[in-house]
């Protein structure tokens, strides 16, 4: 009987496959062999059976028919067996398939075995993919051997213990003991596993972080240690000893000092030793420094050494290594608010990043510049920002364009540096700006009174060269058609102002409504303006023409707008210059979702963009036609202006959601809520769901979220639409189920949200 | 800690693969090759993407990518990855594509000796081939 391949030569018959096909039938034919080389219990060829299928496994193909060969192996007394068992058994089974609970007991009789490297084994898979039954189950074998004076099984107990811990919490308990002089060995390995240890220990429960603070010390000679001990060739990394070991140890300080004085005053010098003495010229240098940038600013350091820290990173940005610079961005964007002042200092080099060739560290350099902005650099940085802005990839144009806006709104030095900044954004990035900005700026321009004629005139010039930006020709029309008045009177003081007729303009308006780069929405925004214009322009008869043309128009939007336009025109003439008038100065609500202001000596700021999602739609929003709702049958016209304000709605153990509201037109039962989740800790919330329930006489519809990871220290937001009828126009309540998982274990909570404003349902 | 570990050659193929967190295999083969993508198209050797951040070194024609979370360093594990190929490249005199295909087995061990759980258990290259080396012994034996 010929003996089955052995795994090399199944590589190399499956690498003269020339085609997906071909490899495939190769791989079957190979699994039937082996299918039945297992049915005829072969002992002396599974193991090299097994190893195949973990080979073709690997490539995409199912293996679930090895698992009971896996056992089957780890159960054999050859090395060589129970080695292939083992790989297969962390490969190809989890917790999920029932088999897994069949190993227990070789497992623990593994543990006990006189060879260590069997025990290794045991304690690799263990610490893998053991379930909570089987962790429950050999978690005193594990402790056993945590106390073992054997450093290759001691080091992997402790990792071992890790995963126990991880699944059965209430065991932690049991490797107290166990921990005392875990810190006293001299195997680097042992040291190194032990300090995860100590770490995943403090991470869950506050009492052993308090326990373990009298660590300290021993860490602190320990790190001492490994920096001034002369070269050790065991541990010799580029010149540096054991760097590995050094950024765990500061981990681990890092989370023992976090919130404790005496730690970190216990730990301050060697941190400043460590920040001055460890060479820069090579990558395991850097490494430690960074980690060593993170903990002084985690724990209660003192200035200077806070100064330091940020010297570090601003020397990391002048670093060639592009990954020493992209990782000193993403440190400062989390130091800015706390230590504004410290990073102001780099800002000269921050900006300079923006030119940097690298994606990653372009966006990097953009959120942070956009934090630094503040009332005293508006002008300069914006200038630079600018200039990114109309070099930069598309990719980022959208935010970019947000954050300018967004920062102009906040430290504008003028309303003409304003609104000029607008049409800078707008006609560079035009067709890039979000649709929310519009309902944004116009609600700006509105309200910068003295500079309407400036303002038109501007956006009539801009329309003339380039119709193609929506966004841009959006604004414009709606500009037009409320102070085209101003345009043609030439009332402009802050430049020459043009000469241009009421034809002209029209021919503009009417232009875009015929034009094919216009979207409906825009068309929508054109026939309005032109409707608009009819009280403040004299020829009427022109307009009076072009409403009626569009009341045939195929384009139902349109065409019910025009047929409305019309019926005012023939039967509510003497409602019209009431309707269309002047609007008001709007007021603004405060603005909601993930941006908050953090008061700095003195300044406010704004907190990190989100890298994925906008920045919040300041309040009033959506609707801009103009018109008021009426009880007249036939003519619906409805509020340009609701503003509800937002509401927290669940904020606990970090997570905060807060709803934004609109109401949907043309139907006014319906309120359209955003939900908008943040996570202030410092671990994301994965796999988020958000669900809600409202009573019998509401209908609720959810959409599909942004995301399901809410990113840690309030970094971006996850934001679900919600839409409501509400018929009846009962008090909103609702209740919601959040679940998400947070450092690796799940929650879940249930919360009823009662307190929504009366406007979100009347 | 580390999420996963992968070495793919520039056509996309997997050469070894050893993930920390469970991930489904129907999704395995669509990220592993989205990852090459992403990686080939840069030329930065750290990047990031929804979910975990990558940290990648390129040798010759292969790519080790290794995902892991938020809170680990990605400067140390940009070290670790060397550290790897140089215990492979000791224990195999020189390492290429081909070398890690045929002899898959001996390198998860290798892998398994550094790296359990997602954490970093040894780094000391003779330590850490002390177990294959002995099991050599015993295959010769």
């Amino acid at each position: 009987l010929v003996p089955p391949p052995r795994l090399r030569e199944l590589i190399r018959t499956i690498r003269t496959a020339r085609t997906q096909a071909e490899e495939r039938e190769m791989i079957q034919k190979e699994c039937a062999a082996i299918r039945s080389s297992f049915r005829e219990e072969d002992n002396t060829y599974r193991c090299r059976n097994v190893a195949k299928l973990l080979y073709m496994h690997m490539l995409g193909y199912p293996a679930h028919f090895g698992q009971l060969e896996c056992l089957k192996l780890i159960a054999s007394q050859k090395f060589t067996d129970k080695r292939i068992g083992y790989l297969g058994a962390m490969l190809l089974l989890d917790e999920r398939q029932d088999v897994h609970l069949l190993m227990t007991n070789c497992i623990k009789n593994d543990l006990n075995h006189s060879t260590q490297y069997v025990q290794g084994l045991a304690l690799c898979t263990l610490g893998c993919m053991g379930s909570s039954e089987m962790c429950r189950d050999l978690a005193g074998e594990v402790e056993k051997l945590l106390k073992t004076s054997n450093s290759y099984l001691r080091k992997k107990a402790a990792l071992c213990a890790v995963h126990v811990i991880r699944k059965v919490p209430e065991l932690m308990e049991m490797f107290l003991p166990a921990t005392k002089n875990l810190l006293s060995e001299k195997n680097h390995g042992v040291l190194h596993t032990s300090v995860v240890l100590l770490t995943e220990m403090c991470e869950r429960s506050p009492d052993m972080l308090s326990h373990f603070r009298k660590l300290v010390p021993q860490l602190v000679r320990i790190l001492k240690n490994l920096i001034m001990s002369g070269y050790s060739p065991e541990h010799d990394v580029s010149g540096i000893s054991d760097p590995f070991l050094q950024v765990r140890i500061l981990r681990l300080l890092r989370i023992l000092g976090r919130s404790d004085d005496d730690s970190s005053e216990a730990m301050n010098d060697i941190l400043a030793q460590v920040a001055t003495n460890t060479e820069t010229s090579k990558n395991v240098g850097n490494a430690i420094l960074y980690e060593t940038v993170l903990t002084i600013m985690d724990i209660k350091s003192e200035s200077g050494l806070r100064v330091l820290a940020i010297n570090i990173l601003g020397r990391f940005l002048l670093n060639n290594d592009k990954n020493i610079r992209y990782v000193a961005l993403t440190s400062l964007l989390k130091t800015v608010q706390t230590d504004h002042n410290a990073v102001q200092r780099h800002r000269s080099t921050i900006v300079d990043c923006l030119k940097d060739l690298d994606v990653s560290i372009k966006r990097r350099a953009m959120e942070l510049s956009f934090a630094l902005v503040n009332g005293n650099n508006i002008r300069g940085m914006m200038k630079e920002l600018l200039y990114f802005l109309d070099s930069c990839d598309p990719e980022f144009k959208a935010d970019c364009a947000s954050g300018v806006f967004l920062a102009a709104e906040k430290y504008a030095p003028s309303k003409r540096w304003h609104i000029d900044t607008i049409m800078r954004v707008l006609t560079t990035a035009g067709s890039y700006v979000r649709d929310d900005s519009v309902p944004n700026l116009i609600q700006l321009i509105t309200n910068s009174v003295e500079m309407h004629a400036y303002t038109v005139q501007r956006l009539y010039k801009a329309l003339l060269d380039d119709i193609s930006q929506q966004p841009l020709v959006q604004v414009s029309s709606w500009c037009i058609g409320e102070y085209g008045d101003l345009l043609v009177s030439g009332q402009c003081e802050e430049e020459e102002p043009i000469q241009v007729t009421e034809d002209e303009v029209l021919d503009v308006l009417e232009g875009l409504l015929v034009s094919n780069l216009s979207t409906p929405v825009t068309r929508g925004y054109a026939l309005t303006a032109i409707m608009k214009l009819s009280t403040r322009f004299s020829s009427v008869n022109r307009i009076k023409k072009v409403v009626s043309i569009y009341g045939s128009s195929i384009d139902v939007e349109l065409q019910q707008r025009a047929v409305e336009y019309n019926a005012l025109f023939k039967k509510y003439d003497h409602m019209r210059p009431a309707l269309l008038e002047r609007m008001p100065i709007m007021e603004k609500t405060a603005t909601n979702g993930p941006t908050e202001i953090v008061q700095t000596n003195g300044e406010t700021e704004p907190s990190v963009l989100d890298t994925k999602h906008p920045p919040p739609v300041t309040q009033p929003a959506n609707q801009v036609r103009g018109v008021i709702i009426s009880k007249y049958a036939g003519l619906h016209l409805c509020n340009l202006y609701i503003g509800i304000p937002p509401m927290t709605a669940y904020n606990k153990n970090g997570l905060k959601i807060e709803f934004t509201f609109e109401r949907a037109n043309p139907n006014p039962n319906i309120a359209v809520i955003t939900i908008h989740a943040s996570n202030s800790t410092e671990a994301d919330m994965t796999d988020f769901v958000f669900q809600a329930a409202v009573p019998k006489t509401f209908q609720l519809q959810l959409l599909s979220p942004s995301s399901n990871v809410v990113p840690a220290l309030n970094q971006g937001t996850v934001t679900q639409v919600i839409r409501v009828l509400n018929p009846q126009k009962q008090q909103l309540r609702m209740r919601i189920k959040l679940t998400y998982t947070h450092k690796g274990s799940p929650v879940q909570d249930l919360a009823e949200v009662n307190n929504f404003p009366p406007q979100s349902w009347q | 800690m580390i999420k996963f570990v992968l070495m793919v050659n520039r056509q996309g193929q997997t050469r070894l693969s050893r993930y920390y967190e469970p991930v489904e295999l129907s999704r395995r083969a669509a990220l592993e090759s989205e990852l090459v993508r992403v990686c080939l198209s840069r030329s930065k050797d750290q990047v990031c993407l929804p979910d975990f951040r990558l940290v990648y070194r390129q040798y010759a024609a292969l790519f080790i990518v290794v995902g892991i979370s938020d809170s680990e360093n990605e400067l140390s594990v940009y070290e670790l990855v060397h550290n790897f190929v140089e215990v492979l490249d000791k224990y195999f005199s020189r390492v290429v594509s081909d070398t890690i295909m045929f002899n898959l087995d001996k390198v998860h061990i290798i892998l398994d000796e550094m790296i359990q759980n997602g954490h970093v258990v040894e780094t000391n290259k003779s330590r850490i081939l002390a177990p294959l080396t002995a099991l050599d012994k015993m295959a010769d034996g």
